[in-house]
C-alpha cells in the first residue's frame, strides 16, 4: 500500500513537471509532429488490420448466436455497429496500444535513462520530463481519436464483407442495420474514452521509463510493467467512464 | 571556480562521500582521481546536482548552487558543458543535431548562423564529413569528440568530464585529453575531470585530487604526485608493474 501510494506520488510529481512552460515552442512542436508520425501513424497499419477482422468476428458471432426466426437479420449489423463503437474500437484498440506504444515509449525513455541522455539533457537546463514526455501525450491526445474513428470505420467494413461473403447476412440488411436507431453521443462516449486511454498509455509508460534505475534488464521490465499497469488501469476506467457517461 | 565545503552524499543509509572540502580552479584542468567505486563520480554529479548531497555547500563562484531552486539551477546549467562517461548522445539525432541542440534550445540565432557555430565546435574537435551521421554509426573516440563539441556549443563556463578515456585506445586518450586541456585555457573554463588514467594524470593534471573511500586524501598537482607520503595515492599510482619497477629503480 506504501509502494502504491510512493508510486502515485512521484507520478504526480512527474506529471508537474511534464506540464510546465515548454523552453522553445517550436522545438517542442517539431517534437510533437515528430511524435505524431512516430505513435500515430505508424499504428494505423496495426489497427486497421485488427480492427477488420475484430468487425469480421463479431459479425460471425452475432449471426451464429442470433439464428432464431425471430430476430430480424439486420440485428446483425446493429449489433456490429454497436459493439465495436461501443466498446472494441475505442477499449481493445487502447489495450493493443498499450502493447505497442505503450513498450516502446518505456523502452526508448529508459534506455535514455541507463545512457544517461536525461542527464545530459538535465545538465544542459532542459527540462528532460517536459521534452520527452509532453510531445508524446500530445501526439497520442490529437491522434488517437483518429486511430478509433478509423477502427470504428475498418471494422464495420470488416462485418459487412464477413458476413455477405459467409452468406450469414445479405448487404442490404448489414446496411439498414448500421444505420438503425444510430446514437451519434455513442462516438462522442468513445472519443472521450479514447482520450482518457491515450493519456494512461503515454504517462503510466513514461513513467516506468523515466524511472528506470539499473540496465538494460530494468529496461525490459520497466517495458513489461508499463504494458501491464496501462492496461490494467485502462480497464479500470473502462468501467469508470462508461458508468459516468452512459449512465 | 568552484567551490565543495563539507560534502557528505550517502545511499539508503550508506555513506559514499564523507567531508569532502575542495576548490577547483578557474582555467585550469582540475583531475578528480581514484580507484573504481572511491565516489568520484558521485563527487562530480552531486557538484553539478544531479545527485542531490545530504548536507555541505558548492558554490559556483560567488553562488551558493545547492541551495538554487529548480529555475535558477536551469539557468546556471546553461553555462554547464558535460561530457559523459559512455558520450550521453541523443541516439535519434544526427551528430550535428546533437551539436545543435542547445543553439536550438537556448538561443534565437538563425539556422545559418547554428549550422556555423555547429561546425566550428565540430572542426575544434577535429570532427569533419560525419554531420549526418547517427551516434551508433561513431567510433568511441568520436563520439566523445562529438560530445565535447555538444559541451562546448554555447561557450561554458563550466566543463565537467566523467572518464573521458574510458573505453578508448592509448593514443585517442592523449587526443582527447589535449583537447579538454586546450579548451580549458582557450575558453578560460573550470574543468573537473574525473579519471583513473595515469596517462591523463601526468599530462593534464593541473590540479589534482585524490579521493579514497569517499573521503579527499591528497590534493596537489601532477609534479608532486609521484613524491607523495599519501600510502593510499601511492598504492594508486603505482598499482601498474611497470611504475612500480621505475620507483624501485629511482627512475
Amino acid at each position: 500500500m506504501f509502494k502504491f501510494l510512493a508510486n502515485l506520488g512521484r507520478y504526480y510529481l512527474l506529471m508537474r513537471k511534464v506540464f510546465t512552460k515548454p523552453e522553445k515552442v517550436a522545438v517542442y512542436y517539431k517534437q510533437t509532429m515528430h511524435e505524431l508520425v512516430y505513435l500515430g501513424l505508424n499504428s494505423v497499419g496495426i489497427i486497421s488490420i485488427i480492427s477488420f477482422f475484430m468487425g469480421a468476428v463479431i459479425t460471425l458471432q452475432t449471426a451464429y448466436n442470433t439464428e432464431n426466426p425471430i430476430y430480424p437479420a439486420y440485428l446483425i449489423g446493429l449489433g456490429c455497429r454497436d459493439s465495436i463503437i461501443l466498446e472494441f474500437s475505442s477499449t481493445i484498440t487502447a489495450l493493443i496500444l498499450a502493447g505497442k506504444v505503450g513498450s516502446s515509449i518505456a523502452s526508448e525513455i529508459g534506455t535514455m535513462r541507463v545512457t544517461e541522455q536525461i542527464d545530459a539533457l538535465e545538465i544542459m537546463g532542459v527540462n528532460s520530463a517536459s521534452y520527452l514526455i509532453l510531445p508524446k501525450i500530445l501526439a497520442t491526445l490529437l491522434f488517437n481519436p483518429f486511430l478509433t474513428l478509423i477502427s470504428i470505420s475498418i471494422g464495420i467494413i470488416g462485418g459487412w464483407i464477413a458476413g455477405t461473403t459467409a452468406g450469414v447476412i445479405t448487404s442490404q440488411d448489414f446496411i439498414y442495420g448500421i444505420q438503425y436507431a444510430f446514437i451519434p453521443y455513442y462516438i462522442t462516449y468513445s472519443i472521450i474514452k479514447t482520450l482518457f486511454f491515450a493519456f494512461i498509455i503515454t504517462s503510466v509508460s513514461a513513467y516506468e521509463g523515466y524511472y528506470v534505475d539499473g540496465g538494460s534488464l530494468e529496461v525490459g521490465r520497466a517495458s513489461t510493467k508499463a504494458v501491464v499497469y496501462s492496461s490494467v488501469i485502462i480497464l479500470l476506467f473502462n468501467v469508470i467512464l462508461t458508468q459516468l457517461l452512459l449512465s | 571556480m568552484i567551490s565543495v565545503n563539507n560534502l557528505y552524499k550517502s545511499f539508503n543509509g550508506v555513506s559514499v562521500l564523507e567531508d569532502v572540502s575542495v576548490t577547483f580552479e578557474a582555467g585550469m584542468t582540475n583531475l578528480i582521481i581514484g580507484q573504481s567505486g572511491s565516489g568520484k563520480t558521485v563527487l562530480l554529479k552531486s557538484i553539478v546536482g544531479l545527485h542531490p548531497i545530504d548536507s555541505g555547500e558548492i558554490f559556483y563562484d560567488e553562488l551558493r548552487f545547492d541551495k538554487l531552486d529548480f529555475t535558477h539551477i536551469k539557468e546556471i546549467r546553461k553555462e554547464i558543458g558535460m561530457l559523459f562517461q559512455g558520450s550521453a548522445l541523443f541516439d535519434s539525432l544526427t551528430v550535428e543535431q546533437n551539436v545543435r541542440f542547445p543553439l536550438d534550445m537556448f538561443t534565437d540565432k538563425s539556422m545559418e548562423e547554428k549550422i556555423d557555430r555547429v561546425n566550428f565546435c565540430l572542426k575544434r574537435v577535429n570532427i569533419v564529413n560525419s554531420n549526418k551521421l547517427f551516434p551508433a554509426e561513431l567510433s568511441g573516440g568520436m563520439k566523445k569528440r562529438v560530445a565535447i563539441a555538444r559541451a562546448i556549443s554555447l561557450n561554458p563556463r563550466y566543463l565537467f568530464c566523467d572518464e573521458p578515456n574510458s573505453g578508448l585506445d592509448p593514443v585517442t586518450s592523449i587526443v582527447i585529453d589535449e583537447l579538454i586541456s586546450e579548451l580549458t585555457e582557450e575558453y578560460n573554463m573550470t574543468t573537473i575531470v574525473n579519471t583513473h588514467d595515469m596517462n591523463s594524470v601526468m599530462k593534464i593534471g593541473e590540479k589534482i585530487v585524490f579521493i579514497s573511500n569517499g573521503r579527499k586524501c591528497w590534493e596537489g598537482s601532477n609534479k608532486e604526485i609521484l613524491d607523495s607520503d599519501c600510502p593510499a595515492l601511492n598504492d594508486f599510482v603505482f598499482a601498474n608493474a611497470l611504475a612500480r619497477q621505475l620507483k624501485k629503480s629511482g627512475v
